[in-house]
């Protein structure tokens, strides 16, 4: 797995760039993420990224568009707005998360 | 581990230039196991940054009826796949009463624990996720329904030829 330079810190990350190490992300590295992919940094968008970290340690996983609204209290329409396109991935990958495994 | 060196950023290609991509999904089924498919992979293209329109047709329409979509049932009789969940036994083809009622009850059960919405509430997701809806022109005749008779985000009642139109270059899946 390759190993890239940001904030001036070593950080794995897979094929596509995605962070693989959870320790290894912080929010210095999230904002260079968000920007390298176009995305404006808001309180909103924090508030779903941290969701996301948070919801990561207990599951294991990194929770669904679905998941980010029946628990973390965002709705889809909005993550489409924030992250538009490809919400899922965009905040795992600013949240320095593997992409979504679930289908819903 | 120590590295002594780094690679170059790699950045996710999130906005690839086949953005132009369309899904059109033709949903033909009133059971309840059939609404899935077309939802599950209408949301899922959805969340690639896919255009995608649902047509409901026949007893797909019962998904879009405001008086049905609550109560798609599902019944494991003529399909010779149905087992028990997690085992290989094979349920009886038999008709045995209250039948219907029952793996309705289980397959709803299922589907909630794995997270995943009732069907009106996808439909909600979908749409909020900027997925167009559908209903068949002849279906609707058929049912004598108005656009009242639908959900309120049905975008119309389309004909068949108004569908091929629209969708002009989709892919196309028929379920």
């Amino acid at each position: 797995m390759p190993v890239i330079e940001i904030t001036g810190k070593p950080i794995h990350v897979n094929e596509e760039g995605f962070l693989t190490e959870y320790s290894e992300w912080d929010e210095a590295i999230a904002k260079v993420l968000a920007d390298q992919i176009g995305v404006e940094m808001t309180d909103e968008h924090w508030q779903i990224i941290k969701f996301l970290r948070e919801d990561f340690k207990t599951e294991g996983e990194t929770a669904t568009s679905r998941r980010v609204q029946t628990v973390g209290g965002v709705p889809v329409k909005t993550q489409f707005t924030l992250f538009p396109k490809k919400p899922a991935k965009k905040m795992a990958y600013i949240a320095g998360l593997p992409k979504p495994k679930g289908c819903v | 581990m120590t590295t002594t060196m780094t690679a170059p950023a790699i950045v996710p290609n999130f906005d690839t230039s086949d953005s132009d991509r369309k899904l059109a999904i033709i949903c033909s089924k009133g059971n309840l196991d059939m609404a899935y498919p077309g939802l599950i992979l209408g949301n899922a293209a959805l969340g690639e940054g896919i255009e995608t329109h649902l047509f409901f047709t026949f007893w797909g329409l019962d998904m879009i009826s405001k008086t049905r979509m609550n109560n798609l049932q599902f019944s494991p009789m003529g399909n010779t796949a149905m087992h028990v969940p997690g085992g290989d036994m094979h349920i009886p083809q038999a008709v045995m009463p209250a039948m219907t009622g029952m793996a309705t009850k289980m397959l709803k059960k299922q589907i909630a624990d794995l997270g995943v919405p009732e069907v009106p509430d996808f439909l909600e997701q979908i749409v909020a996720a900027g997925g167009h809806l559908w209903a068949c022109r002849m279906s609707a005749d058929m049912n004598k329904y108005a656009l009242s008779d639908l959900r309120d985000d049905v975008e119309g009642i389309i004909s068949a030829t108004d569908f091929i139109e629209m969708t002009e270059g989709a892919q196309l899946l028929f379920i």
